[in-house]
C-alpha cells in the first residue's frame, strides 16, 4: 500500500460552513475529525464530540494544594522559630490569609497553563497538518475540517468527493 | 453603551484585520518615530541605571528619606506604578467575564502595561531595603541560624503578593497570545520572524479541541485574576492600615487604594490607546467607541475615589482622635497641603469635562484629562505617605520631606524601565488581540445578517 496520508483537509470560507460540513460528516458515519480554525467556534466542540476537558478539575487541585503549601509554610516557620509578638497567637489564621490567597491563585494558575499545553500536546513546533498548503489561512479567515485517515470509513477519493460535495472551496490531502 | 450596537466598524474583513494586525510587528510602519521614542525612552533608563549604581554605592541616604518620612518616594512610586498596573488586569480579565465586548481591542496592550508596571512596582522596596543584597531573606529558606520570614508581619506579604501578581499576570498575557503569535507566523515571510513567532507560538495550530481546552484556561485564568487585584492592592494598603500612624490606621484603605489603583491605571490606558491608535493607524479597531467607553470608565472609577477622599475626611472627624484630626489638619492646611489640593485639583476638575460626550470621544482631550489623572494620583499616593509620616505622635519625632536629585532621578528612570520593554514589546507582537477583533468582528456580521 501507498504511504497512508494524515487526513484530507477541506476549506470552509466561514464558520457556518464549517459546522454544516462537520455536521454532515457526523451523519455520513465519519468519527475521526477535528477542526482548525482563526478564533474559538461556537457549537463546534458539540458536533465533533469532543469530550469536555478538565482543565477546571487541574484549577481546582492546584489551588487547595497552594493553599496547603501556604498554610503549612506558614505554620511550619511560626512553629520552629516562634516570636512572641506582645503575646499574639503564633498561628494567626487571619494573618496568614493574605499569603494563602495569594498562593492559592499563583498554583491554580500555573498548574491550569501546564495542563492546557500539556493536554494540547504543545508546544510541538511542527505537526502534519501544516504541510497542506493553504493551510496557513487556518489562522487567518479560513476554517478547515480534517478527516482523519484512521477513520475507518477514510479512503482518499471518496473523502475527499465527500468534503467538496460538502461545500469545501478547495480540498487538499495532508501527507502523513 | 453606546448609539449603536457595533464597537467595530462592519465594512472591514476578518482577513483584513490578521493583515493589518500582524503587519505591525512584521512590516513595521513607523520606524522614525519608534526610534525616537526609544531614544528617550533609553536615555531614562540610562539616568536608572546611573542611580541605582549610585544608590548600591552610596546606599539610602541619597535619597531625602529620613527617620521620620522613611518611606517616602521608593514607597509611594511603588504603590503608583502596581496601581496603574491594576488597570491592565481588570481590563482584561473582568471585561472578559462580563462579556464586554468593547475589551477586545484593548487588552492586549493593557496586559503588557501591567506586566513593565509591575516590575517598575517591584523594583521599589528592594532599592529601598538599604542592604539589597538581602532581599532573599524575604524568602523561607532554610538559613544556618535557623530563622525564618515573620509571615505575621504585612511587610512579608507583600513580595508574595507582587511575585504572584507578576507571575499569574505574565500567564494570562501568554495564554491570550498564543493564537496570536501563530497568526503572525503564518504571516511572517524573513527567516528571522518565522523562527520567532514559530517558536513562541509554541506549534498553535487553531484546532478546535486546542481552542475549547485554551478556552477554559483563559476563562478560568481571568477568573482567578479578578480577586487576585483586589487581593494585591488590598495587602498594600494593609502595609499601612496595619501600623498605627495616623492617617493610615483606618478600614477605608483597602478599597480606597483598589479604586484609585484603577483609576490612575485606567488613565494610562486611555493615554496608551490614544498613542498608539494614533501612531499606527488603528482608528477601524480602537474607535470613538472605545474611547468614549474608556472616559465613562475613568469617570465612574475617579468619582468613586473622590467618594474614598470624603470618606477618609469623615474616618479621622468621625473618630474623635486627637492625632487623626491633627494629621487632617496637617493634610489639607500643613507645609505639604498641595500635595492634598493638588492631587485632588490634577484628579477630580479636569474629570468632570468627560460628563460630555463630544470630550470622551476626542483623543486629545481625553489623553489631557488622563495625564492630569496619572500626575494628580501621583501626588495623591505622596501626599498619603508623607503628610502621615511628617507628624506623627509626638512633637520631638516631626520632621521634613525634600526629596533629592536620586529620588527624582530614580523616579523618572522607573518611567524608562516601563518604556523599553513596552516599546520592544509593540515592535515584536501584535498590540492588538487578532482572534478576539475577528471573532467579534464575525458576530457583528452575524447579527447585521440576520437582522
Amino acid at each position: 500500500m501507498a504511504e497512508r496520508s494524515y487526513g484530507m483537509l477541506g476549506e470552509f470560507d466561514s464558520p457556518e460552513g464549517l459546522l454544516a460540513a462537520a455536521k454532515q460528516a457526523r451523519a455520513a458515519g465519519y468519527c475521526e475529525l477535528d477542526a482548525f480554525t482563526p478564533f474559538p467556534i461556537e457549537g463546534l466542540a458539540r458536533i465533533l464530540r469532543i469530550p469536555c476537558p478538565w482543565i477546571s478539575l487541574v484549577g481546582i487541585i492546584g489551588a487547595f494544594s497552594g493553599a496547603g503549601t501556604a498554610l503549612l509554610m506558614q505554620m511550619f516557620t511560626n512553629y520552629d522559630y516562634p516570636l512572641n509578638v506582645g503575646g499574639r497567637p503564633l498561628y494567626a489564621l487571619s494573618a496568614f490569609a493574605v499569603v494563602t490567597f495569594e498562593l492559592t491563585i499563583l498554583f491554580s494558575a500555573l498548574a491550569m497553563l501546564v495542563a492546557m499545553l500539556w493536554q494540547n500536546g504543545l508546544p510541538r513546533l511542527n505537526y502534519p497538518v501544516f504541510a497542506a498548503p493553504r493551510f496557513h489561512l487556518a489562522s487567518k479567515d479560513r476554517f478547515f475540517l480534517c478527516i482523519k485517515s484512521q477513520d475507518p470509513m477514510f479512503d482518499d477519493r471518496g473523502t475527499a468527493a465527500f468534503l467538496t460535495d460538502a461545500g469545501a472551496a478547495s480540498v487538499e490531502r495532508v501527507p502523513p | 453603551m453606546s448609539d449603536h450596537s457595533d464597537i467595530l466598524p462592519r465594512r472591514q474583513s476578518i482577513g483584513g484585520i490578521a493583515d493589518q494586525l500582524t503587519g505591525i510587528p512584521l512590516h513595521f510602519p513607523a520606524e522614525r518615530r519608534w526610534l525616537i521614542a526609544m531614544a528617550f525612552a533609553s536615555a531614562l533608563l540610562l539616568l536608572l541605571i546611573i542611580s541605582v549604581t549610585a544608590l548600591f554605592t552610596r546606599g539610602v541616604g541619597i535619597w531625602g528619606i529620613n527617620i521620620p518620612v522613611n518611606w517616602a518616594f521608593a514607597i509611594h512610586n511603588y504603590v503608583w506604578w502596581l496601581g496603574i498596573g491594576h488597570a491592565g488586569t481588570l481590563i482584561s480579565a473582568l471585561l472578559l467575564l462580563t462579556g464586554s465586548e468593547w475589551r477586545n481591542s484593548l487588552n492586549r496592550f493593557a496586559e503588557t502595561m501591567t506586566l513593565f508596571a509591575v516590575i517598575c512596582a517591584g523594583i521599589y522596596p528592594v532599592l529601598h531595603l538599604g542592604r539589597p543584597w538581602y532581599v532573599y531573606w524575604m524568602f523561607p529558606y532554610p538559613a544556618t541560624m535557623g530563622v525564618w520570614p515573620q509571615f505575621r508581619s504585612p511587610l512579608e506579604w507583600d513580595i508574595w503578593a507582587v511575585l504572584t501578581y507578576l507571575t499569574v499576570s505574565l500567564v494570562f498575557w501568554y495564554t491570550g497570545l498564543i493564537p496570536d503569535l501563530a497568526a503572525a507566523r503564518d504571516r511572517a515571510t524573513g527567516r528571522g520572524w518565522q523562527i520567532f513567532f514559530g517558536i513562541t507560538s509554541l506549534g498553535w495550530r487553531g484546532s478546535a479541541i486546542h481552542w475549547l481546552r485554551w478556552s477554559q484556561a483563559y476563562r478560568l485564568t481571568a477568573a482567578l485574576a479578578v480577586p487576585l487585584v483586589v487581593s494585591v492592592h488590598s495587602e498594600v494598603s494593609l502595609l499601612f492600615a496595619a501600623g498605627q500612624i495616623p492617617g493610615w490606621h483606618s478600614t477605608i484603605f483597602p478599597p480606597y487604594f483598589v479604586l484609585g489603583a484603577a483609576f490612575s491605571g485606567f488613565a494610562v490606558v486611555a493615554i496608551i490607546a490614544v498613542a498608539l491608535r494614533s501612531w499606527f493607524g488603528l482608528r477601524n479597531l480602537v474607535t470613538d467607541d472605545h474611547l468614549d467607553v474608556l472616559g465613562k470608565v475613568l469617570l465612574a472609577t475617579g468619582l468613586m475615589t473622590g467618594y474614598g477622599y470624603v470618606f477618609e475626611v469623615f474616618d479621622a472627624l468621625y473618630s474623635g482622635e486627637a492625632h487623626e484630626m491633627r494629621t487632617l489638619l496637617d493634610r489639607v492646611a500643613g507645609v505639604y497641603a498641595w500635595t492634598y489640593w493638588g492631587a485632588v485639583l490634577f484628579n477630580f476638575v479636569p474629570l468632570q469635562a468627560l460628563w460630555w460626550r463630544g470630550v470622551r470621544r476626542t483623543g486629545w482631550a481625553l489623553l489631557l484629562i488622563s495625564i492630569s489623572v496619572a500626575i494628580g494620583m501621583w501626588l495623591e499616593r505622596d501626599m498619603i505617605l508623607v503628610t502621615s509620616l511628617y507628624r506623627d505622635f509626638l512633637v520631638s519625632s516631626w520632621g521634613k520631606f525634600t526629596p533629592t536629585f536620586w529620588d527624582w532621578s530614580t523616579y523618572l528612570g522607573t518611567i524608562g524601565l516601563f518604556l523599553v520593554p513596552f516599546l520592544i514589546a509593540v515592535r515584536l507582537i501584535p498590540m492588538i488581540s487578532i482572534f478576539e477583533s475577528k471573532e467579534l468582528l464575525h458576530e457583528e456580521k452575524q447579527e447585521a445578517h440576520h437582522g
